[in-house]
């Protein structure tokens, strides 16, 4: 762990809201396609 | 194109609201305004430009979605579409028409409106300069705003979502203006950038909103 | 064979699907690789002490905030000249990881301006046409939301990336003229007069490198999903006309 020295709050809050951010919208992403292509198999094989 | 024009500025005043309704609103936002942020003379005459500026841009806005919503639901918009008359030109009318209905009632009230903020002196004629040439800006991006949503049935709160970032450079040049005629500075650059964007938008904009106008007439 | 075939829906989900993989693995091979390189191997800045770690998050997002709305642009023109559907679905699917970087580039400056400038937030010109960029991809997704009809969605959209574009440039230089800024000049421009020392400049070009893959996966990702709900739309309506 580097010393950040006065500014440690700011550095390592903003990694963590940034990757935080940039996980939700992969996951988000993810969910829905593992849903839509699951519904399609779905429609597909019914049709 | 003036037989369109005279229809829809006695509709926009036979058919109540539109007309008085906008000008009530800006009398409204602007009493509303020293309510909040406190009566010091000073503080409020500072601030007037942009004021009155922004409660003018929210006028305009509320009576937006009139533009096309009733010429839809009964038809006459697709028979204005089939009409011999270009839907750019149409747009255009449209335009210009809420301009005549709440564009240019708003100027004249503003500077009445500026006594109770107690605007500088001085800025009273470029307040009224800057409106005359900003508010035609305001009513043409409205209209192909008012264009792109008239299929929703809840399309105003979206209207609202998709004007107001359009609005962002008139706003800043007008109200630049007006402020800097309260200064005693001299505020031509501004308002010919803000001629530039009134003309701008006259001139590109009926075409997108006879496109959006088609799209959604399909 | 012209490069537009790539676009045919049924080509796109082929090539496609194994090209996904490596770009997010490459996404994140860049994006670990970067970040960690610059928050534990470089030095602090002189002036800024180690806040100047943030600038591996917000070049690069503030960098892909714009390329996204850009290459929504080129899509909606796609769409309007050449009626590819892929490429309508694929502005689309960039509009939600173009609100994400701009958040993430908004975000990291504020936090980095606090110690620095004393304020999170002041009426910068880059830090307003920021903003500004963001209003105009919310009213992007919501139009985008709010019509049923695909194709007439696809339409209005493409107009409003259009009209949006050409106000979103006027915008950037309205704030110019409205305020002159704290916001420093470009740091990565191409002649090296006010560039950055080459300690940062090595890892933050990974982290670039990192967030366009990112960019690129996320995009090619949605699209795909995009299609799949097309198609199952189609299917329905199939369906119910039998």
């Amino acid at each position: 762990m580097p010393d950040l020295g006065d500014y440690a709050i700011e550095v390592l809050s903003a990694y963590a809201v940034s990757i935080l951010l940039i996980g939700v919208l992969i996951w988000l992403s993810w969910r829905r396609y593992a849903k839509v292509r699951a519904s399609l198999e779905k429609v597909e094989k019914n049709g | 194109m003036i037989a369109l024009l005279l229809r829809d500025l006695r509709l926009a005043i036979r058919a109540g609201g539109g007309f008085g309704l906008g000008l009530a609103f800006f009398l409204i936002v602007v009493v509303l305004v020293p309510f909040g942020v406190g009566p010091e003379t000073e503080l409020l005459s500072r601030i007037a430009p942009g004021i009155l500026w922004v409660a003018s841009l929210l006028a305009a806005l509320l009576s937006l979605d009139r533009i096309f919503a009733l010429d839809y639901e009964d038809g006459s918009l697709a028979l204005l579409a089939t009409s011999p008359l270009p839907l750019e030109g149409a747009a255009m009318v449209k335009a210009l028409a809420h301009w005549i209905t709440t564009g240019l009632p708003l100027t004249l009230a503003a500077p009445a409106l500026g006594f109770l903020l107690s605007l500088a002196p001085e800025a009273y004629a470029y307040l009224l300069v800057s409106l005359m040439i900003g508010t035609p800006a305001l009513s043409m991006i409205g209209t192909f705003g008012a264009a792109l949503t008239v299929g929703l049935r809840r399309g105003g709160l979206l209207l609202s979502l998709l004007v107001l970032p359009l609005y962002v450079p008139t706003l800043i040049f007008g109200a630049e203006a007006v402020r800097r005629g309260a200064e005693g500075l001299d505020p031509t650059g501004a308002l010919m950038l803000m001629a530039g964007i009134t003309a701008g938008s006259f001139a590109l904009l009926p075409f997108a909103t006879a496109a959006v106008l088609r799209i959604n007439l399909r | 064979m012209s490069m537009w075939e790539y676009a045919n829906p049924k080509l796109f989900m082929g090539w496609t699907r194994p090209v996904l993989p490596w770009m997010f693995a490459s996404a994140g091979v860049c994006l670990v690789v970067g970040l960690v390189w610059g928050f534990f191997f470089t030095p602090d800045d002189f002036r800024q002490g180690s806040t100047v770690k943030i600038i591996y998050l917000h070049v690069p997002s503030a960098l892909m905030a714009i390329n996204a709305w850009i290459m929504m642009l080129v899509a909606s023109l796609i769409w309007v000249v050449r009626r590819h559907h892929v490429s309508a679905l694929a502005a689309r699917a960039a509009a939600p990881v173009g609100v994400v970087f701009t958040l993430i580039a908004l975000f990291t400056g504020g936090i980095w301006g606090q110690p620095m400038w004393g304020t999170y937030w002041a009426w910068d010109p880059r830090l307003t046409s920021f903003l500004i960029l963001f209003l105009f991809y919310l009213g992007y997704i919501a139009l985008w939301e709010a019509i049923e009809d695909p194709d007439t969605a696809a339409d209005l959209t493409s107009v409003l990336c259009m009209v949006g574009s050409v106000f979103a440039i006027l915008s950037r230089y309205a704030v110019l003229f409205w305020n002159q800024g704290l916001h420093q000049g470009a740091s990565l421009s191409l002649d090296k007069e006010e560039n950055i020392s080459d300690v940062f400049w090595f890892p933050l070009l990974v982290c670039i490198a990192g967030f366009v893959l990112l960019f690129v996966a996320l995009v090619l990702m949605r699209t795909r999903t995009e299609i799949r709900a097309r198609r199952i739309r189609a299917l329905e309506a199939r369906a119910r006309r039998a």
